[in-house]
């Protein structure tokens, strides 16, 4: 506690460049936690200034008290030395407090340029009075370099776009202070190379940034200093230009983590999934959303469909699983064709499947535990009477053994309200019950989205044991360091076509991304596609 | 030690409990005040006379008379609760709970004057009305997405005049009223095995009351123990999660509807087969039951067990109404004040959620004069 007082106060010496906001000594409660507990976060002129922290670390919350949408309990916020009070996001828009959140906040059928007016548009005698705004806006967007068309309509232009004109809807606001909440998490690698130098101008130019995210890489490369916090509490903040990747990942976490992913050699075995010639409707547009899809997965090892967000991954997935019926094509599970097979069928038959949503699809938030722990095996013998009655001492025994053995941690144990779990916690509990079904196809689809580096580390491992364990494993991700770490063999999707299969050990992230954004496209000829030709294949010179 | 403080103030089923106290209190305000802007001198009397009820009555025989009156239209009110609370549970707004129990009373009562059966078949036949009108809502729902809010409350209007119209050839020569069952067909009546005699010899106190009570009983039970309120549960809580685990939706959505059906079909039964009361082929609305059902579930918040109660007190005061003065209040004000009690009974979720964010807003304000600096 001292030690860290000590390093707030370094920070207030006299000399220092003056703080645009300094929010000093925050707390804030909710029944039962403290996510804000004493938090200091001086952020300079013109500095970027990331705030680094595992999900339930209190970054949220923190910007949420900077944007008036929570009242912190103590401590106090002062805008340029003087103190100010934020009672609602109207004052944050007064102050100058802009946030570019991380789901954007755009009206879809609305032209970009509507939307970075929308609320504060001019008027003329009641009539809109554009001209005037669309200078100013091509101004900015000149200024800054971010590219976009006014013109379009926000549902047509790449996220990428999309971002640039949140960015732009902040600085028509004047707004002085710009938040980006985790702004990376959509774009495709190009896209935050670009974002990155955008950043740097609008810091250049005297705006003052505060960068949320969990990416040390990025955070390494355009920000100033860091402040990290860990459970609710401030831990540090560190200059970027005297630390390390390593020493940040340990104020986060609280340990030493291993951030490369360790593995031995996959020896794949035989094919267990085979995909051929698969299409799903898209239920955004007429045309299907996965086309003509064939790949296989085989025992021991890990194929990675890597892809950006909304190229079909999602309903290539609902479409293996059952959650959607097939346009054409065939699925095959170890030899055995399921193309017609319900979902409870699937999943008898040996496919488990770690859902995208774990709110949507993967748990009943409102279930205790040891019934979500249960819930793709309730109807067996194990805990269901032959008259039709659970066998509550079996159903909890079990769940006690699974939360043991995966150590899923919740307030009341296998009793607990699974929507009072951390996010962390409640995958590790559908990894826990994916997993003891012991299938033979394990799906999952960006299973280590929005957790923390420990509970990343911890699921990778599981993916790898179960390789090694002999099974094919089927990872969906849209993070590239995942994808290029953990897997065996790499798929790139880009508007619902597999465009390359590539060995991670013999590509990069500047290759994938440019098959990721079309740039590029192998020959299918080329590809072992299928995996029935296997020599051709680019992954097994092994 | 997160409970202790907290305290039983945050206990869910005493919140259930105390905001479902809160409706009445708030209801009955609500009734007085309108009963005062009517007539102000006879306002305290109505307002007693209300919930008072049968305690009007000055003799303990006569109360118990009006007492077993009152549980006789219990046990249908019951019935119907239970059923949109069956389906509430999976997700699913069974506001077609008039009209099952409209089609429950017209096929029991068809197969007690027309067919001449014996009670115990007559109100399996009401069940298999209510089912399979409800059936006709689930399938709509499962296989063409049919909200089921809509196509229940179309249905409930099919079904009256249905009734009206198959009930017709068993109605009385000079009234609108179906025939007596008693005098018909007597072993249509539900028989009352001695509970009679508990109420001054109220021959309309049957079995019903009990078997109403035991549904709600087993209701319980299915959802809680058995693995198919579990999936029905899961599915209420969350329709995409109960997909992801390969539970078929459709079934037992259709399922789930045709025992609400099944439930709200053997409450007109209860009723019908008691020989209180008699369907008039004339009527031109859907029975107030099966939609009182709704307000007593929510008052009995959305537990079968605390449905019995709510229950019974919703036909308290409707039953009260009729103590009213005739002279001074116009016939229709004792309908007004019980639907004005029951339309706050939905609030009861309201009140659940007021009390909630005072609840924690208290805490917060609490911690933060404990631990301040």
């Amino acid at each position: 506690m001292t030690a860290e007082m000590e390093k707030t106060m370094e920070h207030m010496e006299p000399g220092s460049q003056p703080y645009a906001i300094e929010m000093l000594h925050i707390t804030k409660r909710f029944p039962g936690i403290i996510a804000n507990d004493d938090i200091t976060l001086q952020l300079r002129k013109g500095e970027i200034h990331a705030l680094l922290g595992e999900n339930g670390a209190g970054k949220s919350t923190l910007m949420s008290v900077l944007f008036g949408l929570y009242q912190a309990e103590e401590g106090s916020i002062k805008k340029d030395g003087k103190e100010v009070r934020i009672q609602n996001p109207n004052d944050a828009n007064d102050l100058g407090i802009g946030m570019v959140h991380q789901h954007f906040k755009l009206v879809h059928c609305f032209t970009v340029l509507d939307n970075i007016i929308l609320g504060v548009e001019s008027t003329r005698n009641g009539l809109l009075e554009k001209k005037e705004a669309r200078r100013r806006v091509a101004a900015l967007s000149e200024k800054y370099g971010l590219k976009v068309d006014l013109d379009a309509m926000v549902e047509d232009i790449t996220v990428g776009m999309q971002q640039r004109t949140e960015i732009l809807k902040m600085l028509y606001r004047d707004n002085e202070i710009l938040i980006f909440d985790e702004p990376t998490a959509v774009l495709t690698p190009a896209e935050i190379d670009d974002l990155m130098l955008i950043m740097k101008s609008l810091a250049k130019e005297g705006k003052s940034i505060l960068f949320i995210s969990h990416k040390l890489n990025e955070i390494m490369s355009v920000a100033d200093r860091c402040t990290v916090l860990r459970r609710g509490k401030y831990i540090g903040t560190v200059d970027i230009k005297d630390t390390t990747r390593e020493e940040l990942s340990r104020m986060m976490v609280g340990r030493d983590v291993q951030l490369e992913v360790e593995k031995n050699e996959s020896r794949p075995g035989k094919e267990i999934l085979k995909v051929s010639n698969m299409s799903v409707a898209s239920k955004m547009h007429k045309n299907n959303a996965v086309k003509n899809v064939s790949f296989t997965v085989r025992a021991g090892e890990i194929v990675c469909i890597a892809g950006i967000d909304g190229n079909g991954q999602r309903e290539l997935v609902y479409g293996l699983s059952g959650l959607e019926p097939l346009a054409g094509g065939q699925i095959f599970l170890n030899g055995k064709d399921i193309t017609h097979a319900s979902i409870r069928e699937r999943s008898v038959l040996g496919m488990s499947h770690i859902p995208e949503d774990r709110h949507k699809h993967g748990l009943v938030l409102d279930y205790s535990l040891e019934y979500n722990l249960i819930l793709q095996g309730y109807f067996k013998q194990q805990f269901r009477s032959r008259m039709g009655f659970l066998k509550r001492p079996d159903i909890r025994a079990y769940a006690n053994k699974l939360i043991e053995q995966y150590d899923v941690r919740s307030g009341q144990g296998a009793v607990s309200q699974v929507r009072s779990m951390s996010g962390g916690n409640q995958q590790k509990a559908i990894i826990a019950r994916e997993i003891d079904k012991e299938p033979d196809l394990l799906i999952a689809v960006q299973p280590t989205r929005g957790l923390d580096v420990g509970a990343i580390e911890y699921i990778h491992k599981k993916l790898l044991a179960q390789r090694d364990a002999g099974r094919a494993v089927l990872l969906i991700s849209l993070e590239l360091e995942e994808v290029l770490s953990v897997s065996d063999r790499i798929l790139v999707m880009y508007e619902g076509e597999i465009v390359g299969e590539f060995d991670p050990r013999k590509t990069n992230r500047e290759e994938l991304g440019l098959y990721m954004a079309g740039a590029k496209k192998q020959d299918p000829g080329r590809r072992s596609g299928t995996g029935i030709n296997q020599e051709g294949g680019p992954s097994h010179e092994s | 030690m997160k409970a202790e403080k907290k305290g039983f103030l945050a206990n869910e089923g005493f919140q259930s409990v105390l905001a479902s106290f809160l409706c009445i209190l708030v209801g009955i305000l609500f009734g007085y005040i309108v009963l005062l802007l009517i007539n102000g001198e006879g306002a305290n009397k109505a307002i007693l006379a209300i919930l008072k009820n049968f305690m009007t009555y000055p003799s303990r025989a006569a109360q118990m008379k009006y007492l077993g009156n009152t549980l006789v239209k219990t046990a249908p009110l019951l019935m119907c609760a239970l059923s949109v609370q069956f389906c509430y549970k999976a997700g699913l707004f069974n506001i077609g709970v008039a009209g099952q129990y409209v089609a429950g009373a017209g096929m029991c009562l068809y197969a007690a004057l027309i067919w001449k059966l014996p009670w115990f078949l007559c109100v399996p036949f009401a069940m298999l009305a209510g089912a399979a009108l409800a059936a006709v809502t689930g399938f709509l729902k499962a296989y063409r997405n049919v909200n089921e809010v809509i196509s229940g409350i179309m249905l409930n209007w099919i079904t009256l005049y249905s009734v009206n119209m198959l009930l017709s050839p068993a109605k009385e020569v000079s009234s609108p009223y179906t025939v007596q069952v008693a005098s018909t067909n007597p072993s249509a009546l539900i028989p009352s095995m001695g509970l009679g005699s508990l109420f001054s010899k109220n021959k309309y106190v049957t079995i019903a009351i009990p078997l109403s009570i035991l549904c709600a009983l087993l209701i319980w039970i299915v959802l809680n123990k058995t693995v198919f309120g579990y999936e029905l549960r899961a599915t209420g809580l969350n329709k995409d999660a109960a997909k992801y685990s390969g539970m078929k939706e459709k079934k037992n959505t259709i399922l789930t509807l045709m025992i609400g059906g099944a439930l709200a079909g053997m409450g007109a039964s209860f009723l019908y087969l008691s020989g209180y009361e008699q369907w008039s082929c004339t009527q031109s609305s859907v029975p107030g039951m099966g939609f009182n059902g709704i307000a007593a579930t929510f008052l009995g918040g959305l537990h079968p067990i605390g449905t019995v109660f709510s229950s019974y007190f919703i036909q308290h005061i409707t039953s009260g109404g009729s103590f009213l003065d005739k002279a001074v209040y116009p016939s229709q004000i004792s309908d007004l004040i019980s639907s004005i009690i029951i339309y706050l009974c939905g609030f009861v979720l309201f009140f659940k959620t007021f009390l909630n964010s005072r609840l924690s807003a208290r805490q917060d304000a609490g911690r933060k004069g404990g631990s301040g600096k």
